[in-house]
């Protein structure tokens, strides 16, 4: 049987589907279904999610090793983010991106978000003012925190011609 | 000792079994994970990220519409058996509360902010977890709740949001939406039945797992089932809602079902069944929480079967939640540890079940 995705290749894979209350079946050949983000291998999907994380990328040689790839932010490296199965920050997706469009394909089905769209306060040019207050605020505490005293001044006049 | 009172609806309006179905949905519940730009996730957070994190998001709730009545616990300044207290009306999860590790406490800046049905977890995995609560199965209305304030707070604060990807979580299995959706429903039929595990199966076919009675890592107990979408990226909020909504309600029919079944086949062992747990639940001297629950799974189904009557959902609802060890010991102002705990849970649900008709 030829491979219901590419027309090309012999099927090997039957996968079944549920969706909205009917049953699909797809017949695959294993390297579409490796795109499609199905385990081909023994690997179980149950797993638990660090066993899951370290089967990550297994058969294809990464570019480097997960020691060396490092989120320019937060410090998290690739290795950090396997073995907790956790990021350390938002840019974290960023500095990973192809390890997490792999993964993300392979724990939701798609790594393409089709909810909300979300757009950050003042991304229009138009910041509403309160917003825009508290950010000063949440600035004017890390000046102080991190003894930036001619900043915090600056930042302080700046929150009083808001307020 | 918190005082709880201080809440609207002492923060568990959902018991009042006014919602669709109450009798075998309990509690319909829809969180948001929600992290900020420009500080570190959980774990790679300092005491210091963590205390901005809470500052920001309390001056944000401070200027909103929605939020700024809140009442705000923080968990780190609680004793354990306060933190339980909270965890046990569904209003923090085990982990914010520190109460999987003993007997380590909460890290500095974790906090709860609650105006009930709504609340705030702070510094949790994700440095906001938007959530409500509601009684009965009421999907709609949990998320038309949580949107108008995720939405206000999302102009107040800068949300970390790839184009791709999503609103970004600190575990990738959150991203996209960062939409959980729970429905707490009650499956004794099924489970009499030897149906459950087709069932249970069936879900996780279907992109839906299962959960006991405090979410993700607890057991089931008395028969109590947190249903929830197992993904969160890739569909929308509303499709996500949809497929939920839609196995949900073809769960209560297999159960209304096997409850039939249970009426037509093996009536007099059912009403024995229901009775027994009504009376050691009526007549017991000492009831431990495991027991109470599955004593209540019981007379839950016998009220649902039509064969005890004149016991409200909402009675049954109070029970659930007031003989959890925390608020019992807070209620008769005892030690969550006391021996004596067993004794006192059977005189109040004898209290509780003396007063209603039967």
């Amino acid at each position: 049987m030829r491979c219901d995705n590419c027309k090309e290749r012999d099927a090997v894979i039957n996968l079944t589907q549920v969706e909205h209350d009917t049953k699909v079946t797809l017949h695959l050949c294993e390297q579409c279904a490796q795109e499609k983000g199905i385990e081909t291998g023994t690997a179980v999907l149950k797993s638990p999610l660090g066993t899951f994380l370290s089967a990550m990328g297994k058969g294809t040689a990464l570019p480097v090793p997960a020691d060396a790839l490092r989120c320019a932010s937060c410090g998290a490296t690739l290795r950090d983010f396997r073995d907790s199965g956790r990021l350390g920050c938002a840019q974290c997706y960023q500095s990973f991106e192809d390890h997490l469009r792999d993964l993300l394909r392979r724990l939701h089905g798609s790594s393409q978000h089709v909810g909300e769209r979300y757009v950050l306060p003042g991304a229009n040019g138009e910041a509403d003012s309160t917003s825009r207050l508290l950010d000063l605020r949440d600035k004017l505490r890390r000046a102080v925190e991190s003894e930036n005293f001619e900043l915090a001044a600056e930042l302080r006049d700046r929150i009083r011609v808001l307020e | 000792m918190i005082d709880l009172s201080l809440l609207p609806d002492g923060g568990v309006g959902w018991l009042d079994a006014s919602g669709p179905n109450p009798q075998i949905v309990l509690s319909t519940r829809i969180r948001l994970a929600r992290n900020l730009v420009g500080h570190p996730f959980g774990t790679r957070a300092t005491d210091a990220d963590r205390g901005a994190v809470l500052a920001r998001i309390t001056d944000a709730a401070a200027a909103s519409a929605r939020l700024r009545r809140t009442v705000t616990f923080h968990l780190d300044e609680l004793d354990r058996a306060d933190r339980q207290l909270l965890h046990e009306c569904h209003l923090v999860s085990k982990e914010l509360a520190a109460l999987d590790r003993d007997p380590a406490r909460p890290r500095p800046g974790t906090a709860v902010l609650i105006d009930s049905p709504a609340g705030v977890m702070v510094n949790e995995e994700d440095h906001l977890r938007l959530q409500t609560m509601l009684s009965g199965f009421a999907l709609e209305d949990a998320y038309a709740e949580l949107e108008s304030i995720d939405s206000e707070l999302g102009r107040l604060l800068p949300f970390a949001f790839h184009s791709e990807f999503g609103y970004l979580t600190s575990c990738p299995t959150n991203a996209g939406t960062g939409l959980r959706a729970s429905v707490l429903i009650h499956l004794p039929g099924l489970v009499l039945t030897k149906e459950i595990g087709k069932v249970l199966q069936g879900l996780t076919q279907v992109g839906l797992t299962f959960r006991g009675l405090y979410g993700e890592g607890s057991e089931v107990v008395g028969n109590f089932f947190q249903l929830s979408n197992q993904t969160t990226l890739g569909k929308a909020e509303g499709e996500l809602l949809d497929h939920l909504g839609r196995i949900v309600r073809q769960v209560i029919e297999y159960e209304e079902q096997a409850r039939d079944v249970l009426l037509k086949t093996a009536a007099g062992t059912v009403e024995d069944k229901v009775w027994r747990a009504y009376g050691l639940l009526r007549y017991a001297r000492s009831l431990t929480f495991d027991e109470t629950m599955n004593l209540l799974s019981g007379v839950r189904l016998g009220v649902g079967l039509n064969l005890i009557t004149g016991l409200s959902v909402y009675t049954l609802n109070k029970l659930l939640i007031h003989t959890q060890p925390a608020h019992l010991a807070t209620m008769e102002g005892r030690q969550v540890g006391d021996p004596e705990l067993p004794a006192t849970r059977a005189s109040y649900v004898r209290r509780l079940l003396g007063d209603e008709v039967t």
